[in-house]
């Protein structure tokens, strides 16, 4: 165990020492800067001052953007610091002296995604939880979910991180992250087909929704952060539009399923032991 | 464990798919001795070397590292290395590398202090401790290396070509450091091509080609003197019938070369070349380097 926090406290100071997190947090912090003057000029339709409930609509349905946004960064981050953190220190050698140390492969994996993991939670919770904030002082609005929301963004980050440092064990950085992004796309891309399925009424388009949201959870958890800022009257108004709003990615009635919930970390936990049996059997 | 020998291997081997890297190698090793493992490129001396730290896999065959089996934690608690591709975080200062590996190695943090600031003294990189590992020279990231293999005292120590990008100042302080830690009892396996160096500071010398043990012996062993050349007249036409009985006879003009000869007869054959009826005027006996022997092993001349 020691030896795990060893490489994770290793890992996150590459981190802050390369600048990513920094980069990150100061970009981001530009990001939130902006959308809050931008959210502030929500005011008016037409020459006429909005309503509450018009605000309400048009704010809620932009702050799921923004959430989208964060979901697409924090997926870019987890793979930009996920997929080399392996096989980088393989090619660059430095693994060599490390690993002939009295330190087990899977002590070593653990401790890498754990840190990965420390870097990418600091900076996904206190990002999102202060646009969420800024939001709040700035339209007095709070989604109806807020913790949720960053708990299922920041599960989405640690599903594609695993599946990146999976990969690192055995492909280069670049590629592993190329694989990553792609399949991330190809998750996503499948959940819209299973809405559209589930909005036409077509089988197989649903069940190619079910089946990419199991193989890799990203989409399922993107949905739960798109609930979790979905305001009662919207979801009202919407089951009254019938089925056909299903086929909107950026739209979610319904929370994920407890079981879906627990195969996610179910998948996590699989995908870190396959890492571990794959970097141990990785001739260095 | 502490009769155990330093490293023993028992028919290891390791294939890359159609390349064996190393073919049925066997050697003991014992405890308290610089050794010299010496093959030219591609002879499978690092292949070796990461079989004994579990950084690789055998494809068959067996070995212990200090008592232990190869690959097993335990087998790489007292073992130092320095490997050939020498890299270290370029994020971590000098002192911040050697405590991680302090860390690693699992040696008692109360004795972190003194060990990181001894193994920058020793591999003189103390005015440097705090520097950033990534602005070093290649000689100032393998002097840190070498530091980081000797931290906690180990009582085995490889070193994968630990000069190749040292001046001749820095090869002469490792040189020094490798004398002082026999010294003081440590095993050093030190693999090389670099054959000056390892008959400078090695007591015994392993040499492999194609992955198979092409010599083992103390260096007085490999480079014993068994040929000698004399200088010798008078001598009937047929005095090598007689004298091949002391070994491989050439004629250079008056000068006769005898190889394979045991030093203890050369009185013995210069007598019977007196008997004979020849004029000894000098005998030399002639000296190989372990250059020489090594290409002769190797079947590259001389």
């Amino acid at each position: 165990m020691t030896l795990i926090i060893t490489i994770a406290r290793l890992t996150v100071l590459e981190m802050l020492r390369r600048r990513l997190f920094l980069v990150l947090l100061g970009l981001t912090l530009l990001v939130v800067a902006f959308t809050s003057w931008g959210f502030g000029q929500i005011t008016t339709v037409g020459n006429r001052p909005m309503t509450r409930v018009e605000q309400v609509a048009v704010v809620s349905q932009l702050l799921i953007l923004v959430g989208f946004m964060f979901s697409f960064t924090l997926a870019f981050s987890a793979v930009f610091a996920g997929a080399p953190s392996l096989s980088g220190d393989v090619e660059s050698g430095t693994a060599l002296s490390m690993l002939a140390r009295p330190i087990s492969r899977a002590e070593y994996v653990i401790g890498k995604w754990l840190g990965v993991v420390v870097t990418i939670l600091v900076y996904a919770i206190p990002t999102t939880a202060l646009q969420l904030f800024m939001v709040d002082r700035i339209v007095q609005y709070v989604p109806p979910h807020p913790i949720e929301f960053v708990a299922f963004l920041s599960l989405e980050a640690v599903v594609i991180l695993t599946l990146a440092l999976a990969l690192s064990t055995r492909l280069a950085g670049m590629v592993g992250g190329v694989v990553t992004l792609i399949l991330w796309g190809v998750a996503w891309i499948g959940g819209i087909v299973g809405g559209v399925g589930a909005a036409l009424g077509n089988d197989t388009a649903m069940h190619v929704g079910t089946a990419t949201r199991l193989i890799l959870p990203t989409d399922g958890m993107w949905r739960g952060g798109v609930w979790a800022l979905e305001p009662a009257s919207i979801i009202a108004a919407a089951q009254s539009a019938g089925a056909g709003l299903a086929s909107n990615p950026f739209f979610v009635a319904n929370p994920p399923e407890p079981l879906y919930l627990g195969w996610t970390v179910a998948w996590i936990v699989a995908l870190l032991g396959v890492a571990v049996w794959s970097f141990s059997r990785r001739e260095i | 464990m502490i009769d155990s020998p330093a490293i023993s291997t028992k028919n290891l081997s390791k294939r890359y798919g159609n390349i064996e890297a190393l073919s049925g190698l066997t050697m003991t090793i014992p405890r308290g001795a610089v050794f010299g493992f010496l093959g030219p490129n591609g002879a499978g001396k690092t292949t070796a070397v990461k079989l004994l730290l579990g950084l690789a896999s055998p494809t068959s065959g067996s070995a212990e590292v200090l008592g232990q089996p190869i690959g097993s934690r335990q087998s790489r608690r007292r073992v130092g290395y320095l490997p050939e591709l020498f890299r270290y975080q370029s994020w971590l200062t000098a002192r911040e590398v050697l405590q991680l590996h302090c860390e690693l190695a699992g040696i008692d943090r109360a004795a972190w202090s003194r060990e990181i600031e001894d193994a920058l003294a020793v591999v003189g990189l103390t005015e440097r401790g705090s520097t950033r590992a990534g602005t070093f020279s290649k000689g100032m990231q393998q002097r840190l290396g070498l530091g980081v293999a000797l931290l906690g005292d180990p009582e085995l120590v490889l070193l994968d070509e630990p000069t190749s990008a040292l001046d001749p100042v820095g090869r002469h302080d490792v040189r020094e450091i490798i004398r002082a830690l026999k010294d003081r009892g440590m095993t050093v396996f030190l693999n090389s091509h670099l054959l000056s160096e390892v008959e400078q500071v090695c007591d015994r010398v392993i040499i492999i080609d194609h992955g198979k043990v092409v010599a083992d012996g103390t260096l007085d062993e490999l480079l014993r003197a068994d040929t000698v050349r004399i200088r010798a007249t008078d001598l009937p036409r047929d005095a090598h019938v007689t004298l091949a009985r002391f070994g491989a006879i050439a004629h250079e003009g008056e000068w006769l070369t005898v190889r394979g000869v045991d030093p203890e007869r050369v009185p013995e054959l210069v007598s019977e070349i007196v008997r004979l009826g020849g004029r000894v005027h000098a005998v030399e006996p002639k000296h190989e380097s372990l250059e020489d022997r090594f290409l002769s092993l190797l079947g590259g001349g001389v």
